[in-house]
């Protein structure tokens, strides 16, 4: 029993119990709404809002605030700021986003320069700090992330529409331009919620990287997101007990993980893998032609 | 709880005995060039129509205003008696190489989106959405592969798809998009076929399609347009050789031979039209039409 204990050892410790417990939740929700992510083409979009909501965090750290306030204000102010900037027509979306994404993450860092302990406070907030998770931000965690996963099931078929095809929901009558908002929202919390545990650098890697893979083993929608939970989960927690035993940084434990497990996949995958589809081309190349055709 | 209205619009008052479709002047800018200039016509219940024109000639555009996704400037659009923004009975057919196909959506998935419409929020399919999604994939014929993914489906067959989601939907008023553009025959004749069922279903029909001899062929009523509504009738009516070179200016010509004329049209693709002088020589394979065949 010997494993046993290897696998609990590391919970007795208060820090690592709460760390595990926001790396699950983390690893559920982001890849649910990084299928999203995927599905619309929107990797900039989510990547510029992890890096736009720093000042937030730098804010709410410098106020001792809980965290999740903080970049929820910048979280909820990014997307609208876009809007605003593309509304005329005259930029375009990505430009914007990078604009917005730039600046406010130089503000961010600008911010951060100005303290005594600039090093260390950055790079946690670029790479998370997951054993670093208090008792208020845990409860934050799971009531955010709760909203997120009710707010899913709530829209679930709306939003299947709206990334699927733009244009049949306005012929439905959808509010699409609502729920454009509102799954840019959703993506904004949970960045938010994702922060700590990988900070603003990685949290891409974990809305992407495990959808990105379920993808490939999944043909429809529920089960790519109940897939891509499960290799979200299955990275934080294999990530988690890397940082533990090998002393290496948490966060990054946790994305080379879910990297892994893609490669594994993208290799691996029936039907869809680089490795099936070569023998698929072999084979067909071996079965000679029917005579006659 | 059945008949729960969608939550998010008012929806349109529908008498049933207005034209399906009625359009007045209607006109469309884009910058300072005119889309759409002046448009006027009316549709009833049931009528097929195909719409041809150059490329560029605002085809899409007629659509995205019928459809309530583009207001037009000027003029009216009426459906059943009403504006197009209260409908959810505008079903339309997208050009298939706008779709990103890797979706992870089941057959059935995609024609249950149909239905999305008609559920409201927060609410499940029921067992009524069921029998609608199946009537429609069996009108098509795609029962069978309800199970597959989208993307492991052909070119015909996921256009079937598309028009059964349409069918699901309950759509009164059916826009298609170059639906058999790049299709082979036996799944051209398929969606044609499911085309001429929809006629005794009192669905009227729209079809934006480049082909002058498939929409001659095919559909009783035509609408030649170039940004002006060159002409609406029969096609014997709207082939003329006036007609078409006001449509199409020098992209089309008119060979005399001993069979009587022949019309040739560089409408093939998207910009990349072969010089007619090719299409003479014999280098393209031309879109010829014969006046006799239009009868």
């Amino acid at each position: 029993m010997e494993w046993l204990s290897w696998l609990t050892e590391p919970l007795s410790y208060g820090f690592m119990l709460r760390g595990m417990l926001a790396a699950l939740m983390v690893g559920v929700i982001c890849p649910i709404i990084g299928s999203y992510i995927i599905l619309l083409g929107m990797s900039f979009f989510g990547d510029a809002l992890a890096h736009t909501i720093l000042p937030g965090v730098v804010l709410a750290f410098l106020f001792d605030w809980p965290l999740v306030i903080g970049a929820l204000i910048f979280g909820i102010l990014t997307p609208v700021i876009v809007g605003l900037l593309t509304q005329g027509g005259e930029v375009r979306e990505d430009t914007a986003i990078g604009i917005v994404f730039a600046g406010s993450f130089a503000l961010g860092v600008a911010m951060i320069s100005t303290l005594d302990s600039y090093a260390v406070d950055l790079t946690h907030i670029l790479f998370g700090d997951v054993l670093g998770v208090g008792r208020t931000d845990l409860i934050a965690t799971f009531a955010l992330g709760a909203l997120v996963l009710l707010t899913v099931a709530a829209f679930y078929k709306e939003f299947l529409v709206l990334s699927f095809d733009p244009t049949l929901a306005v012929v439905l009558r959808l509010p699409a331009g609502f729920l454009r908002y509102l799954l840019l929202i959703l993506i904004g919390v949970t960045v938010v919620v994702s922060l700590q545990t990988v900070g603003v650098a990685l949290v891409l890697a974990m809305l992407i990287t495990p959808a990105a893979a379920a993808q490939l083993l999944t043909r429809r929608l529920p089960t790519m997101m109940a897939v891509a939970a499960a290799i979200g989960v299955l990275s934080n927690v294999i990530g988690l007990y890397l940082s533990f035993y090998l002393n290496i940084a948490s966060g990054p434990a946790m994305v080379l993980t879910a990297t892994g497990i893609f490669l594994l996949v993208f290799i691996f995958a029936p039907e869809r893998g680089v490795l099936w589809r070569r023998l698929a081309r072999r084979q067909t190349a071996a079965t000679p032609a029917p005579v006659g055709s | 709880m059945p008949g729960m209205p969608n939550v998010y619009i008012k929806p349109a008052q529908h008498v049933q005995t207005a034209p399906s479709l009625e359009l007045t002047d209607v006109t469309v800018f884009y910058g300072a060039t005119p889309a759409l200039d002046g448009i006027t016509a009316r549709l009833h219940t049931g009528d097929q129509v195909a719409v041809v024109g150059p490329n560029g000639a605002g085809k899409s555009t007629l659509f995205n205003v019928i459809a309530g996704i583009t207001r037009p400037q000027r003029g009216t659009v009426r459906i059943y008696g009403s504006g197009p923004a209260g409908h959810i009975c505008v079903g339309y057919v997208p050009q298939r190489n706008r779709m990103d196909m890797r979706f992870p959506v089941t057959v059935h998935d995609v024609v249950m989106m149909g239905r999305v419409g008609k559920m409201g929020l927060f609410r499940w399919p029921g067992r009524d959405d069921r029998r609608q999604v199946d009537a429609a994939l069996e009108q098509v014929g795609m029962t069978s592969l309800a199970k597959r993914q989208i993307g492991e489906l052909s070119g015909g067959q996921q256009q079937r798809v598309f028009l059964a989601r349409a069918l699901a939907q309950e759509a009164e008023l059916l826009l298609l998009d170059e639906p058999l553009t790049g299709l082979d025959m036996p799944s051209q004749q398929a969606i044609l076929t499911i085309l001429d069922d929809l006629r005794g279903q009192g669905i009227t029909t729209l079809v934006a399609t480049h082909d002058l001899n498939e929409a001659a062929e095919q559909f009783p009523l035509m609408w030649l347009l170039n940004r002006r509504m060159i002409a609406q009738g029969t096609p014997a009516e709207v082939l003329t050789p006036e007609h078409l070179a006001l449509a199409y200016g020098s992209q089309i010509h008119v060979a005399h031979g001993a069979d009587g004329e022949l019309y040739f049209t560089d409408t093939c693709c998207d910009g990349g039209r072969p010089p007619v002088a090719d299409v003479l020589r014999g280098e393209h394979a031309p879109a010829v039409l014969a006046p006799e065949e239009l009868r």
